[in-house]
């Protein structure tokens, strides 16, 4: 097969899936739909592992353009994709990732019913996100960007019967769509700009054009990321889509479709390092978000609620690294992260599983014995989140706190409390959901049971990526060769160009991995002590007070948007509806109305329904047009 | 002898004038339709008249086409007649006055 069918076949699969599923609905029975999709996304994995092995022995991007999609003056953009290392790495963790979590899905989904539609939804989410990464231009990623969206809301929104739920996948969506706003904005400018949207032709001219034009496109585009990546200011959805059934949850608000911002943003590392305003910018808020989501998470009692901020604040460490302009350490935390946080999430779907909806981790506890797997898998991913050798979270997350530290001191400072906070809650969940005491009621505890093969065979293949993922990016230092940072600097080889190397001494890089090693040892023990050795539980809301309670309603951010946004929005519409619409536009459409209704009262007289005056009428106006004729 | 060409246009005034009269004064529908028959073929007999006039042959052609018009809307309109004599039991176009505003 040639190469450029194979790279239209990758996200052509999915999408075929999808019309396939959605157009037979229910007729079609279940055990097929499921094999459409997972075979479609593994069909996808298996061409894009095929790319990749070919980019691994050297081979030139691949470019394939399909057609021409839009041609209106000097705008040109076409159906093409491009395959580098960056977008295939990317097919990897989206398609292996993603092919897991539909397997996972079969066995979490089989009892609901619209397990057809949750499929087809799933299959589309794939088919959105690969044209994100797979486009070679701006608008074709947007089109991915915007699918991403849709797909998410479709999935939040999944169980659409409870109105909390759509209100989240409302959210989520108003939120993505202020930042998109910023990254079509940017897209413009840089269209105005550059005179194309194809990455190849702006990344070239990247150096000819002001820094303040650069920097406004890259904060712009960067609110974007924003957006979609959950970053401050625009975060609270991505805690509040947990509504969505798990696996989404996982796929979508994990692994892959978050992660988007921290691509779109690697992709543009030469812009980016052009303006050096935008890269403290993203330094800024990655460091501000890193920080803020950790602490909110150590007072969480949702299990899903604690890994979403967990997913907010690991977000903000990659663009960490992306604003200290260590692109590649921050794709590699994005693919070590996919690994651990899909785990993570999957695995506790299978205690929500076990428990029968339960999610709540003060009702859990002691459940270690119970679902042995599920407490093996999410032990690794609580371990590889954590930073401890050798699994994979230690390696990326060394890499960028090394980076930080080259960069600046105090990012790293910042940096590594909230990683140490990360630990912290991370085994705290883990204490509570499977050590000490049973908490949860007798009939669960009854009820309780490992979940199906096809739930705990996802679960034990990530976990040995989060084992073993790490080892793609070995730093020097340990005596490895940074893999992925080699495979990867093809992308980012006119940024590293730009960004002044200071390599850190050895000495400086053992004295600060021991350092954080130790710290995050301490951390874990103070957990343990608090969680195990004190078997403290968490109270209920009623009884917290001062900083604690602060941080269990998550400072308090919502309200503040609520009262601040909301509020003024809806008052303002309220006022404009009264003003503008009622006594505006309403009057004049209905004077309208009421002018021809009057004006008819009289016009209609003149049908009087006699034929012989209709008929003398007709021939004095012919009689007139003639006479009118003679008289010119 | 060749008749003026004058006659002509008095004689198919004359006629189109009493068609447009009796369309205008007689209530009877099968009047007013004769009527506009007369009007169509003093229309026609003037044609025919500047035809042979003019030594032109476009003028009898107009005519064939308004014949064959003429033939195709009296079909209609007797149709019609008689649909209001079913309904009406009368022809008297006053009675027709319920499509009033």
């Amino acid at each position: 097969m040639s190469y450029s069918l194979i790279i239209t076949l990758i996200p052509i699969l999915p999408l075929l899936g999808f019309l396939f599923i959605a157009l037979s609905g229910k007729r079609l029975v279940r055990g097929f739909a499921s094999l459409v999709a997972c075979g479609s996304v593994f069909a996808s994995f298996g061409f894009s592992l095929a790319l990749f092995i070919r980019l691994l022995n050297g081979a030139e991007p691949f470019q394939v353009t399909l057609f021409n999609w839009i041609s209106a003056g000097l705008f040109n953009a076409t159906i093409g994709f491009l395959i580098d290392p960056l977008s295939s790495l990317m097919l990897l963790i989206i398609t292996g990732v993603g092919f897991l979590i539909h397997v996972y899905s079969i066995g979490y989904m089989h009892d609901d019913e619209g397990f057809n539609r949750f499929f087809s939804y799933l299959n589309l989410f794939v088919f959105f996100m690969l044209l994100l990464v797979m486009g070679n231009n701006y608008l074709l990623m947007f089109v991915g960007w915007e699918g991403v969206g849709l797909c998410s809301y479709l999935l939040i929104g999944f169980w659409f019967k409870n109105q909390d739920y759509n209100d989240a996948a409302n959210k989520a969506f108003i939120m993505n769509r202020i930042g998109d706003l910023g990254l079509i904005i940017g897209v413009i400018l840089i269209f105005v700009h550059f005179g194309s949207v194809n990455y190849s032709d702006v990344f070239a001219k990247a150096d000819t054009v002001g820094t303040s034009v650069l920097t406004l496109i890259t904060i712009l585009l960067f609110v974007g990321a924003m957006g979609k990546s959950a970053q401050i200011p625009l975060y609270t959805w991505l805690p509040d889509a947990m509504a969505g059934p798990t696996p989404v949850s996982a796929l979508i608000h994990a692994a892959t479709m978050v992660t988007a911002g921290v691509y779109m943003v690697a992709r543009n590392n030469i812009l980016y390092s052009l303006s050096p305003i935008s890269q403290e910018l993203v330094l800024v808020i990655g460091l501000a978000t890193a920080l803020f989501a950790a602490t909110i998470a150590l007072a969480q009692n949702d299990i899903k609620k604690v890994l979403a901020y967990s997913t907010v604040s690991q977000l903000g460490l990659m663009f960490v690294a992306l604003g200290v302009g260590a692109y590649a350490s921050g794709v590699f935390h994005m693919a070590t992260h996919a690994f651990f946080k899909a785990l993570l999430f999957l695995g506790a779907g299978s205690v929500i599983h076990a428990l029968h909806g339960e999610q709540d981790i003060r009702k859990m506890g002691g459940l270690r014995k119970h679902i042995s797997v599920t407490f093996l898998t999410f032990f690794i991913g609580v371990l590889a989140i954590s930073g401890i050798p050798p699994f994979a979270g230690f390696f990326s997350k060394d890499e960028i706190l090394a980076h930080a530290f080259e960069q600046n001191q105090m990012a790293w400072v910042v940096a590594v409390v909230a990683s140490l906070l990360t630990s912290f809650y991370m085994f705290r969940l883990l204490f509570l959901v499977f050590f000490g005491k049973e908490r949860a009621s007798d009939d669960k505890m009854h009820h309780i049971h490992e979940s199906p093969k096809s739930i705990t065979i996802p679960l034990i293949i990530l976990a040995g990526l989060s084992a073993l993922g790490g080892f793609m990016g070995v730093p020097e230092v340990l005596g490895g060769s940074n893999w992925v940072g080699r495979f990867l600097s093809p992308v980012f080889s006119k940024s590293a160009e730009l960004n002044a190397e200071h390599h850190l001494s050895h000495t400086t890089e053992y004295v600060l991995m021991g350092t954080i090693v130790v710290f995050t040892l301490v951390v874990i023990a103070l957990a343990y002590s608090r969680y195990i050795g004190k078997a403290h539980v968490p109270v209920a809301e009623g009884e917290l007070s001062g900083v604690h309670k602060t941080i269990y309603h998550k400072y308090y951010v919502d309200e503040i948007y609520d009262s601040l946004i909301v509020k003024p929005l809806y008052w303002l519409s309220k006022l404009l509806d009264i003003v503008i619409e009622k006594s505006g536009i309403d009057k004049l459409v209905n004077l309208a109305g009421d002018a021809v209704y009057d004006w008819s009262k009289i016009f209609r007289l003149v049908q009087n329904g006699s034929l012989g005056y209709y008929i003398f009428v007709m021939v004095i106006g012919v009689i007139l047009m003639i006479a009118f004729s003679y008289t010119r | 002898m060749k008749i003026p060409i004058e006659y002509y246009i008095w004689l198919s005034t004359v006629l189109f004038t009493i068609g447009v009269l009796g369309v205008l004064f007689r209530r009877n529908a099968i009047i007013i339709f004769a009527c506009i028959e007369l009007m169509l073929n003093a229309v026609n007999l003037l044609m025919v008249a500047f035809s042979s006039y003019h030594n032109d042959a476009n003028g009898q052609v107009f005519v064939f086409f308004i014949m064959a018009v003429a033939a195709a809307e009296v079909a209609v309109g007797l149709a019609i007649l008689v649909m209001m004599y079913r309904n009406t039991k009368s022809v008297d176009i006053d009675i027709l006055n319920r499509l009033k505003g």
